[in-house]
């Protein structure tokens, strides 16, 4: 950002957006400076290459969509082929475990809220009472690692079925109990490997792993599977997420 | 004579432009979980960080692939990738490679490649391919499953998505200072005489 009216209209610009906004706005905005800086010129305006790669995020988005096939499965491992331990990672930072939210399960329901017939929020041990399956499936985080891990839970359908939820709407948001958010269409949250997952390794899910429900959706990339999820929304408007705000693109399918 | 049709000059300086994307983008991405034993330094990727880097990532790729594609069906319906590229014979490119070694290879036809040229031209083409597979098959590892297990799994399809990028470097590194070197052939490139 060396060109002095072009740093100028930047932050004209970033005080009218909220604050994560902001931060990502500049953040980006310096990412561009890059090529100005190698090229020892303004190759791109600042504005013009944010827009153009917003807009191909959002063509992308679409372009996922349609290759999104409900039928096919995320391939499934072998026993012997689960990573242990597991890796821990954080959307807050630093990135550590000892930061993970403590639930005080005397007071804790996950609500189930938006485009659904019945309401009800759900208590623990009736969550534990529905069917489960388990999968072993990898887990790949768009930093480019990978893990394997074997997951026991609800199939999501069976959950959203069960509640009385809108099929047709469009999205289904995840809130949780330490604050992140994020959202999935509704042809991968009714996809058969799609799971409120309540165990892992056989274990009861640990307070690291996003104890008491975490969902699991192997055909996503890994920030998309929340832990901690407190509320399950149906509806229709686009609720984006935590890092979605910061430019990770919203499908993110796999 | 036209050494180089205009939609060859052009699908050459869009590939150039969009490789470069994806190269200096790729190494941001790179970073965020190195396979390699060291990082890129942040001064020669792009993106300013992981989210940016991917968003030019996978905005550039379209263009990447849209124009390869022209530049390929192009090269098969006129022939000319046959007949310039074609055979490649490891005699030629030792007895040519040799002869350019001691200064003594000749660039009167800029039309005809030498061996050194045809293996090091065929070559990218090839590694531009696996690049394009590769991505697909970690960018889609369930869509496109057979995809990746084909490549023996997510982790080593991106072994192999890191290797196709260490060798279109590796040309770029041999390409660019010979095309400076004989600025015929890069006017040739680019006026297409």
């Amino acid at each position: 950002m060396a060109d002095p009216d072009s740093a100028y209209i930047l932050a004209a610009v970033a005080r009218r957006l909220d604050l994560s906004t902001r931060r990502l706005f500049l953040r980006q905005a310096l990412g561009l400076g890059t090529l100005g800086l190698l090229s020892g010129c303004k190759v791109v305006d600042g504005l013009g290459a944010e827009q153009a790669l917003s807009g191909m995020n959002d063509f992308n988005d679409r372009v996922q969509a349609w290759l999104f096939d409900p039928m096919r499965r995320a391939r499934e491992y072998p026993e012997s082929a689960i990573t242990r331990p597991f890796p821990f990672n954080s959307f807050y930072s630093p990135n550590t475990p000892d930061l993970a939210p403590e639930i005080d399960l005397a007071g804790w329901v996950l609500n189930v809220t938006g485009r659904v017939e019945r309401k009800a929020d759900w208590t623990l041990p009736r969550l534990y009472d529905l069917p489960r399956f388990t999968q072993i499936t990898r887990h790949i985080c768009i930093e480019g690692w990978s893990a394997i891990g074997k997951w026991t839970g609800v199939r999501l359908s069976y959950f959203l079925q069960r509640v009385g939820a809108d099929m047709r709407a469009r999205y289904v948001t995840f809130r949780c109990d330490d604050e992140y958010v994020t959202s999935i269409d509704m042809a991968t949250a009714l996809h058969p490997q799609t799971q409120l997952c309540l165990w892992m390794d056989d274990q009861i899910l640990s307070r690291r792993h996003g104890f008491p429900v975490k969902l699991r959706v192997p055909t996503k990339l890994g920030f998309k599977n929340a832990k901690h999820v407190g509320e399950i929304e149906v509806g229709n408007d686009y609720t984006g997420g935590y890092w979605e705000t910061y430019g990770y693109n919203w499908h993110s399918g796999l | 004579m036209t050494i180089h049709p205009g939609l060859v000059r052009l699908t050459h300086w869009i590939n150039a432009a969009a490789m470069t994307v994806m190269v200096m983008s790729g190494w941001a991405i790179h970073n965020a979980a190195p396979i390699a034993p060291f990082a890129f330094p942040a001064a020669i990727t792009l993106g300013g960080g992981l989210i940016g880097a991917l968003q030019w990532h996978f905005a550039a790729m379209w263009v990447l692939v849209a124009n390869g594609g022209l530049y390929l069906v192009h090269g098969m319906v006129t022939g000319r990738l046959r007949c310039r590229l074609f055979p490649v014979s490891l005699q030629a490119v030792f007895a040519d490679g040799l002869a350019a070694l001691r200064g003594r290879l000749r660039h009167d036809d800029l039309a005809a490649y030498n061996g050194v040229q045809r293996l090091l031209y065929a070559g990218v083409i090839l590694l531009g391919l696996a690049a394009v597979v590769s991505g697909l098959a970690i960018w889609k590892p369930v869509q496109f499953g057979w995809l990746t297990a084909l490549l023996g799994d997510f982790d080593n399809a991106r072994i192999v998505h890191f290797i196709a990028m260490a060798g279109i470097v590796a040309f770029a590194a041999i390409h660019v200072p010979m095309a400076l070197l004989f600025p015929r052939s890069l006017r040739a490139m680019i006026f297409g005489r």
